[in-house]
């Protein structure tokens, strides 16, 4: 049986996460005897990202369900489409990216198709047994789905590399059905971040700040930092709560996961919940003032100092 | 207008919990049990829905053991005007719990449904959009803002990059996200008040639902310890150890 992953775009390109997710589902492809993988990409006018997401590696066949109700990408009507999908062929798997498009979408189509979704997968052990973070990061739990029924997942982007692009397209064909909207939600806007902004989740570098940073415009040393590094900027939560930054910032269990080769923690103390977003960060780097600050315990490298003398200090010397 | 605000008893917040050694599990005697903070978020909406004359019955929902008693009496405190305990020892699933909830639903039928977007235990991020599809009903997750007007309710949502504001008609699921609000504290007189206030238990019998769970845990281990770090001294030396050592700039 294939293996469906629902691909997370804006109509206009694809999010990488999608790629992350194609790699899991390929793990799971090779423990299934190569099961096919197709990808449901749902939006409107959306066909560039279809053709994108088709030179996805690995990928044996694109799904697009291109309707106007389907452009915002509400939750109701885009679990009524994916149920059309899982109708029209047998799928094995559903999985989705661990993202605010994913987290928001998957459980609803897994309590249409009466199974228990594995949320936020880092790994696959076989078909059906994955591991999951729980408890903030602090205990790692397998899990196996009871066979015979549709396993539904969301992946965590850190668990799998991005799949690479590849030349030649796997065929892409329209949707056999698209599904009516119903719950007549109304999308009213968005207030979306530029889009020069590089995303914490995919970016190699990542600069955080924390509540040492202690005001709004100290963002900006970070910042500097950052664009030296060609690195996203990231936030703990403190930082976000005292308003320096939007909350889209927020790294740790709540935010944004991330895994980056570089993570750089300015100012941050490191409670439970920051360090369960960041811990699996190739190298870490800590800036505290505190010489105590549990953030040093997990870093490769600690430096205890003024965040704000430091840091001008270390962009200048980069 | 009624809302109804389920919450669920968890490891503290500031709790690092342990692995069993055996690896059944994490270690919870003797921790500090509280609200899980995003549905104390959603407690504290209700009560403000209430307060600017919405919202006029609030009703806290816990499904648990007999301590989850504890848990509805400090919604009560808080404001909550009743609370339902579907008392069971069984470990119930996101699926299960949104099964459960619907039922509940069902008979007190409320306007909306306001609950936390995860537990900070299982971090699953399932229950409300779970409730939401079982009842056929719209959602808005992840809220940073709520408005009810007539029998429309506007959502701001935090996503990936940003905001994103919806219409939903009611009866509609929220699911609450950290900005929302910042919940209050209880005060003494208002956990006297809360004792006198009703507390409904119901057995999980009463709802006729299958709760059997459809997933397995094999194993619960603890991450890799990271191996230790080192300090440096200097901007200069942090510089030099990332070049040559780590080679990551």
């Amino acid at each position: 049986m294939p293996i469906l992953v629902l691909a997370e775009h804006d109509n206009v390109a694809l999010k990488p996460a999608t790629q992350n997710t194609v790699t899991a589902a390929r793990r799971i492809s090779e423990k299934a005897d190569g099961a096919e993988i197709h990808v449901l990409v749902m939006g409107h006018e959306a066909r560039k990202v279809a053709e994108a997401t088709a030179r996805i590696e690995g990928v044996a066949k694109v799904f697009l369900a291109d309707a106007a109700q389907l452009g915002p990408q509400t939750a109701e009507v885009l679990a009524a489409q994916v149920l059309l999908q899982t109708g029209a062929e047998a799928y094995s798997h559903v999985l989705a990216p661990a993202t605010t498009f994913g987290k928001n979408l998957l459980p609803r189509v897994a309590a249409q198709l009466d199974v228990q979704q594995i949320s936020g997968i880092v790994d696959v052990i076989n078909a059906n047994t994955f591991v999951r973070p729980i408890y903030a990061g602090n205990a790692l739990a397998t899990i196996e789905a009871i066979a015979g029924t549709t396993i539904v997942l969301t992946a965590l982007a850190t668990g799998f590399d991005a799949a690479p692009m590849v030349e030649t397209g796997a065929p892409v064909e329209p949707a056999k059905e698209i599904a009516t909207d119903k719950a007549g939600v109304r999308l009213v806007g968005r207030q979306l971040a530029s889009s020069d902004k590089i995303e914490l989740t995919a970016a190699r570098v990542v600069v955080s700040g924390g509540r040492g940073l202690q005001k709004a415009e100290n963002f900006r040393l970070l910042e500097a930092l950052a664009a030296k590094l060609n690195a996203a900027v990231g936030a703990s939560r403190a930082a976000v709560d005292a308003g320096y930054v939007p909350n889209d910032y927020q790294v740790g269990q709540t935010g944004k996961i991330v895994a980056p080769e570089l993570y750089i923690a300015v100012g941050i103390s490191g409670a439970i919940q920051h360090l369960a977003g960041m811990r699996d960060s190739k190298v870490i780097v800590a800036i505290n003032k505190d010489p105590d600050a549990p953030i040093f315990q997990i870093a490769d490298y600690g430096l205890v100092g003024d965040a704000l003398e430091i840091l001008p200090q270390l962009t200048a010397r980069l | 207008m009624k809302v109804l605000t389920p919450i669920k008893r968890v490891v503290d917040f500031t709790v690092k919990v342990r692995v069993k050694a055996d690896g059944s599990g994490v270690d919870l005697d003797n921790v500090k049990m509280s609200m899980n903070p995003f549905d104390e978020i959603a407690v504290e909406e209700a009560i403000r829905l209430k307060e600017r004359g919405v919202a006029t019955e609030i009703i806290a929902v816990s499904l648990g053991s007999a301590a989850c008693q504890e848990t509805l009496r400090t919604a009560l405190a808080m404001g909550a005007d009743r609370a339902i305990l579907v008392e069971t020892g069984d470990e119930l699933e996101p699926l299960a719990v949104a099964k459960l909830l619907k039922q509940i639903v069902l008979k007190e039928e409320p306007h909306l449904v306001i609950l936390g977007k995860q537990a900070i235990d299982d971090d699953s991020n399932q229950t409300g959009q779970m409730l939401a599809a079982l009842l056929d009903w719209p959602q808005g997750t992840f809220a940073s803002k709520l408005e009810v007007a007539g029998s429309k309710v506007t959502v701001t949502r935090e996503i990936d990059g940003g905001l994103e504001t919806l219409e939903l008609p009611m009866p509609a699921i929220i699911s609450t996200d950290l900005r929302l609000n910042e919940p209050r504290y209880t005060t003494l007189p208002n956990i006297i008040k809360a004792k006198k206030r009703p507390l409904d238990i119901l057995k999980l019998a009463d709802l006729q639902t299958d709760v059997t769970p459809r997933l397995k845990t094999l194993k619960v281990a603890a991450p890799q310890p990271r191996k230790p770090g080192i300090r440096v001294n200097s901007v200069e030396e942090l510089v030099t150890k990332l070049r040559d050592e780590a080679k990551v700039i």
